[in-house]
């Protein structure tokens, strides 16, 4: 029963928010609500290769800023009306740019997925993490987009005929492509697929010795998170109508790696509820004080020592 | 060709830099199996107490002590804290717990000392140049060039031949084993830690007048240490030896050399732009490619 109250419970606060927050006089909330949707799609995202596939990503940044860099490179060509590379011309609909974020952002996690995985453990982390610091100073050369001062477009991009410079409206489709992603993963993971990452989690040799393919189910699962993460990123870039750099600085990737622990990582919902949690408490400690992150650390420090298995996990809810 | 040498003298300085961090954070995961990310902070807290020894006193005598005892306490203080509770844990509560750690200090450096970046002058018997020969180079980076070699020295004498480096090498390969001999395990880490956190400070204090004191400082060289640790294979201090030195010298030589052989290719600040890319790409990509040959890296430690 809780398995099911809890989520249509969150989801029917979800669907009311905006009016709430416009009732209450701050349509702010809406945006924090927005962005907090969207890191926990990102967080999500890379659950898949954490919680169920048990790979410690520290560079996720990178593909969410691919995803982010994908939609301000096509809307910035779409406008110009100069064609990308003397090639394809620039889009402007939200539908093919977020395809050609996933797509690219997919791409990024084959290629530094195929050389990562040979690694394992501490090397993994480490790998990841250098990857994405590389892919962070390709963008900051990128003099062409801007280089470190990024990117800015007028407009969101256009979907369908909704008035898409409302904040409220983008909510709900924000909404939309975090149900639809949350629903692609319960698909996949309850899928055979799904089913063979688990075991490698559990115990990678035995999977081996009963004949799978490890090295593919990982690099697939890295794949497909890394494809997540740039949904995410493209969505991020329409919100604020801006790239740069800075959205794949690595601390972006150890945030999205606390939202999935926060919330609990090896469940569907739990990163979601993590991401809302940690960005509501650095919005509340931003009040309070410009130097929040020295509360926030050793905060994230006693989380990790005293308590484990995450929110969605409280109350016994099997993982 | 001088300025070949010299460049490739930069190379080695970086590389000394990187070795003295590279040392601490292998030493810290080959023997405890734990990944710290705050290393880099512990680079930066010695980097902030030489430069406040330096300002209070005017001697950069003192301000050497100053910067070693503040990061090896402050090493000490988070194992103490922190750190041993995670040796059990596996390594995705170690790097949150050690993220929370970098976001704890460097606040805590922004309300100590702003976010303005101090710079720290090199003190006056180390400035200026010394005649090698072919052409002049700066004492005070030959005297880091110096440092960083004794004390990759000191630290294979250290663990080759006294009895606290044999029970270092018997703590990595048998943890048990020492702890029934009757040796305090938990004392043996704490102390190694403080070594780690002692040549990340000693690091951090002679970057100073190099580079601005600023917060952050440790992150970016931290990631670069990764690549070193990775690449030398992780838990051999030899190997974040060579690791270091290789990682070093390709770092500078891409960035002192890339832009002018690009300029033969295209035009001038397209050529700058990419080169400068290339070059802040260039230890990540030679990372990947040793790891396509060698993904243990050049010299696997035992871990």
């Amino acid at each position: 029963m809780r398995k099911i109250l809890f989520p249509i419970l969150g989801l029917a606060l979800l669907l009311a928010w905006p009016f709430v927050a416009e009732k209450i006089g701050s349509p702010a909330l809406i945006t924090l609500f927005t962005r907090m949707m969207i890191l926990g799609l990102a967080a999500s995202a890379l659950n898949i290769a954490l919680g169920f596939g048990g790979l410690v990503s520290l560079g996720h940044a990178a593909f969410y800023g691919i995803g982010a860099y994908a939609i301000g490179i096509s809307t910035t060509h779409a406008i110009s009306g100069e064609p990308f590379l003397g090639l394809v011309s620039g889009s402007n609909l939200l539908i093919v740019n977020v395809l050609v974020a996933v797509v690219v952002s997919g791409m990024a996690a084959a290629i530094i997925g195929a050389l990562a995985l040979r690694t394992s453990g501490i090397q993994f982390i480490m790998i990841t993490l250098a990857f994405a610091q590389m892919v962070f100073f390709l963008f900051l050369a990128l003099k062409a987009y801007g280089g470190d001062d990024g990117l800015t477009f007028r407009r969101r991009n256009a979907l369908f005929d909704l008035n898409m410079r409302d904040d409220a409206t983008f909510f709900y489709v924000t909404l939309g492509f975090l149900l639809v992603w949350l629903g692609i993963c319960a698909r996949v993971l309850h899928s055979r697929f799904g089913l063979l990452l688990g075991g490698i989690r559990q115990n990678e040799r035995r999977m081996q010795a009963i004949g799978v393919n490890t090295f593919r189910l990982k690099w697939f699962a890295f794949i497909i998170s890394g494809m997540g993460a740039g949904l995410a990123g493209a969505l991020m870039a329409n919100l604020g109508r801006f790239v740069s750099p800075d959205l794949m600085h690595w601390t972006t990737s150890g945030e999205l790696l606390i939202m999935c622990v926060l919330g609990g990582s090896g469940t569907i919902l739990g990163p979601v509820l993590g991401a809302f949690a940690l960005i509501g408490l650095e919005a509340t400690l931003n009040t309070w004080t410009e130097h929040w992150q020295a509360i926030l650390g050793p905060l994230l420090v006693l989380m990790v020592l005293a308590f484990r298995g995450g929110l969605a996990r409280i109350g016994g809810r099997k993982p | 060709m001088t300025l070949v040498l010299e460049q490739l003298l930069n190379g080695v300085q970086l590389g000394v830099m990187l070795f003295l961090l590279a040392a601490g954070l292998t030493l810290v995961f080959g023997i405890m199996g734990v990944i710290n990310l705050a290393h880099g902070s512990l680079y930066m807290v010695g980097a902030y107490a030489a430069a406040l020894a330096a300002k209070m006193t005017g001697s950069f005598l003192l301000a050497i002590p100053a910067g070693l005892a503040a990061a090896a306490l402050t090493g000490m203080a988070v194992e103490y804290l922190v750190i041993r509770h995670l040796y059990a844990r596996d390594h995705l509560d170690q790097v949150l717990a050690t993220f929370g750690l970098i976001l704890f200090f460097n606040q805590m450096i922004i309300l100590l000392f702003g976010r303005q970046p101090i710079f720290v002058q090199i003190p006056p018997f180390l400035s200026g140049a010394i005649d090698l020969g072919l052409f002049p180079y700066p004492i005070y980076r030959l005297c880091i060039i110096a440092a960083g070699l004794l004390s990759a020295a000191a630290l294979y004498f250290l663990i080759q031949r006294t009895r606290l480096g044999m029970l270092v090498r018997a703590g990595a390969t048998h943890r048990e084993m020492v702890q029934a001999l009757g040796v305090d395990i938990r004392l043996l880490y704490t102390i190694v830690f403080g070594l780690g956190a002692l040549l990340a400070g000693f690091a951090g204090l002679m970057a100073g007048p190099l580079l601005s004191v600023q917060v952050g400082m440790g992150e970016q060289i931290l990631i670069m240490t990764f690549v070193v640790v990775v690449i030398g294979g992780l838990g051999s201090v030899a190997g974040a030896f060579w690791g270091a030195l290789l990682v070093g010298l390709v770092d500078t030589s891409l960035r002192a050399f890339l832009p002018q052989i690009m300029r033969g290719f295209m035009a001038g600040s397209e050529a700058d732009a990419l080169a400068s890319g290339i070059s802040a790409m260039g230890v990540y990509l030679l990372m990947a490619l040793v790891l396509l040959i060698k993904p243990k890296g050049l010299f696997p430690g035992h871990a």
